[in-house]
């Protein structure tokens, strides 16, 4: 099963014919992934990489039945290609663009209310490095052969990081269900919390990886979700201990400007709410090791 | 992006802020003649900085003189004013603002922040101000006023008007509370900023309510649509190295140690600092090269790396999802032979084309230290940093 794609989930990716676009929609065509077109206003009846190009996502839904839409679109224009994948029947959105106006996010969210729950879109993102199940397919940016197909979920804002901890499972002999980055900018689609959300429900996941960094209260709202509904364990490591407060690092979201946003405070809340802790980025890999080892010497 | 409080006040002002006449110097003598041109018996003259704090660290001061307007404008100007909120180096006053000065019966706070938890803006407030907001949060906690608005609808005007009774006003203070938050409203949605601050909003002697300090700052990423507000930057208030790095695609941010980072990353970079703290070593930096980096871009990477005189080590740590690490590979030898360098730099190469990656540092012939994992570079970085110490 895994969460969000899988190699039957038919993918459109819109901006395919820029640069960047193409070049991540080969890829994930290379990988598997069943990409079924893509959109380019102005381009469509065209044919990129074997696929038809459309001009407008409503046109591609129709002709592919497309539920999934890789959004690689300049950030200028990127609010309102995520609303029309929304308005279009679209299930589940990944946006890799960096760099959207924090209001035009104000607004998407906004937007995506609109609909009812059975056709509201998920949104993954903006500025995250995309979703992978391994071996079935991916949408987004990633280096897929770093992946190995198994039982763990990770989640994270930082693409990189990501990377890191299934690299470090893979060393260990350790899988990954699916991978998802929920970016680094301050709104986004979806949170920590809401991918829990889908990784419990999940069977072919045991356990979850998650990566939070300093600023936001994403991380805090998950523990008490983990704490509350959850059976399967998870483990966290927070990024920016020695962050300085009111620095932004890099990512948008990434500052300390409120009680509770320190890597120091999300750790103490995290471990309060029974989330085993990494305590620095190399043992990710080990954490998840000793916690699938208790749960298997539990059963 | 920061600007100066004149110029918030200016842009707060047009959209409906009341606020006190004065005046911009660049020069004693502006100042001096500034504080006759706006007439009365007494000024304030204040430092144009990019920092709050400035009244306790003596930026601001009540002149009752033209003389003495003229006199604490000199021993402003040119001095880099170190307030609490500064660097130990502080910022460059180049600017001052003189103002009439204002009879204050009252100060209030407010603000309009980005809320990130209910994805909105919203308003704090409180009755009591002239303080940090900080410490307004923590002596006086049940002072503060917060109300979220809906982006598809905007401030409504009883959400006003509840905020206003709130705060205590009456009779005429309501309208012109209003007034002053719709105002504050609009220029924040208008012109894409994430934060409005005035503070203190004062309420005169006559019961007038006029916003005696100002601040905003906006959102970088909607620059490309507000070339009026760009236009505003000022980079005698910016750290010079992070300013250049910036512009150059580099997010770069300067720290006390002596470890030099270069990373792609985020996350990445905030880890391999911590890493580094671990293994008993402090960073010079935080840098994110960015996604998709040119060899040219990594040189880039170490020359804003190397102008930190405290850099005794340089720890490369990629791991390439959107960038390659044979392009990485390449910046890093080509930066070596570019800038003659004379430290040891310890690199660490995952992801995209990493075999491609690796053979490049080899075939080089440099003196380079490689490691596998974060934790083997970063220890090597810490290793080899005390053996140049010792």
């Amino acid at each position: 099963m895994a969460i969000l794609i899988t190699e039957k989930t038919p993918v459109i990716v819109q901006g395919m014919s820029g640069r960047i676009g193409q070049f991540h929609a080969g890829d994930m065509i290379k990988h598997g992934t069943n990409v079924v077109g893509g959109v380019t206003p102005g381009r469509g009846g065209e044919t990129l990489l074997g696929r038809p190009l459309f001009n407008t996502v409503r046109e591609a839904v129709e002709a592919t039945g497309a539920e999934a839409s890789l959004v690689f679109v300049p950030p200028p224009f990127a609010a309102d290609a995520i609303m029309e994948a929304a308005d279009a029947g679209i299930k589940t959105a990944v946006c890799v663009t960096d760099g959207i106006p924090s209001q035009d996010m104000m607004k998407v969210k906004r937007f995506l209310k609109r609909y009812p729950s059975d056709r509201k879109m998920r949104l993954i993102g903006p500025n995250c490095a995309g979703i992978i199940s391994p071996g079935k397919g991916f949408m987004g940016i990633m280096p897929p052969h770093i992946y190995m197909p198994g039982r763990v979920g990770i989640v994270g804002r930082s693409g990189t990081l990501g990377y890191e901890a299934a690299s470090q499972m893979k060393a260990l002999g350790i899988g990954v269900s699916t991978s998802v980055g929920i970016g680094g900018d301050p709104i986004n689609g979806s949170s920590f919390r809401d991918i829990l959300e889908l990784f419990e429900a999940d069977p072919e996941t045991d356990a979850v990886m998650m990566i939070g960094e300093i600023g936001g209260p994403q991380e805090a709202e998950a523990a008490l979700y983990a704490r509350d509904h959850m059976k399967k364990p998870v483990v966290a490591y927070i990024a920016g201990l020695s962050a300085p407060k009111g620095r932004k690092m890099g990512h948008a979201g990434a500052i300390i400007s409120a009680f509770g946003e320190s890597a120091q405070e999300k750790v103490e809340i995290l471990s309060a709410a029974g989330i085993t802790i990494a305590p620095n980025p190399s043992s990710m890999g080990d954490t998840i090791a000793a916690v699938l080892a208790t749960r298997r010497a539990a059963a | 992006m920061d600007i100066h409080e004149y110029q918030a006040k200016e842009i707060l002002a047009r959209f409906g802020v009341p606020v006190p006449r004065g005046g911009l110097a660049y020069s004693p003598e502006q100042a001096g003649y500034r504080a006759r041109e706006l007439g009365g018996s007494a000024w304030v003259v204040k430092a144009q900085i990019h920092s709050g704090g400035r009244g306790a660290a003596g930026g601001v001061k009540l002149c009752r003189s033209e003389a003495e307007v003229q006199s604490f404008a000199a021993t402003l100007f040119g001095k880099q004013l170190v307030t609490k909120q500064t660097d130990a180096n502080g910022k460059g006053v180049y600017r001052l603002w003189v103002e009439g000065a204002s009879d204050i019966a009252q100060e209030m706070y407010l603000g309009f922040v980005l809320d990130r938890k209910s994805e909105r803006i919203m308003i704090v407030a409180s009755a009591h101000g002239g303080m940090e907001i900080e410490d307004l949060a923590e002596t006086d906690p049940d002072s503060l006023q917060r109300m979220t608005i809906d982006p598809a609808v905007g401030l409504s005007e009883f959400q006003a008007r509840e905020l206003a009774f709130h705060l205590g006003l009456k009779g005429g203070q309501i309208a012109q509370m209003v007034t002053i938050l719709k105002a504050c409203y609009r220029a924040y949605r208008d012109l894409d900023a994430v934060m409005v601050e005035i503070n203190p909003l004062v309420i005169t002697g006559n019961g007038d309510l006029v916003a005696l300090d100002a601040k905003m700052s906006f959102d970088t990423n909607a620059l490309f649509r507000r070339p009026q507000i760009a236009e505003l930057r000022d980079r005698s208030q910016e750290d010079p190295r992070e300013s250049a790095a910036g512009d150059y695609g580099l997010a770069y941010v300067g720290l006390d140690g002596d470890i030099g980072c270069i990373i792609n990353g985020a996350g990445l970079a905030m880890a391999t600092m911590d890493m580094i703290k671990l293994a008993g070593g402090e960073p010079a930096n935080f840098l994110d090269i960015g996604g998709g980096a040119s060899p040219e871009r990594v040189v880039r990477a170490f020359r804003t790396v190397l102008a930190d005189k405290n850099v005794s080590v340089i720890l490369v740590n990629i791991f390439a999802g959107i960038n390659r690490c044979d392009w990485v590979a390449e910046g890093v030898v080509q930066a070596y032979r570019e800038v003659g360098m004379t430290i040891p730099v310890v690199v660490r190469l995952a992801g995209t084309n990493v075999e491609e990656g690796k053979r490049i540092l080899a075939s080089s012939g440099l003196p380079l230290i490689t490691a596998d994992t974060l934790a083997e570079a970063a220890e090597k970085a810490v290793a080899t940093r005390m053996k140049t110490a010792a």
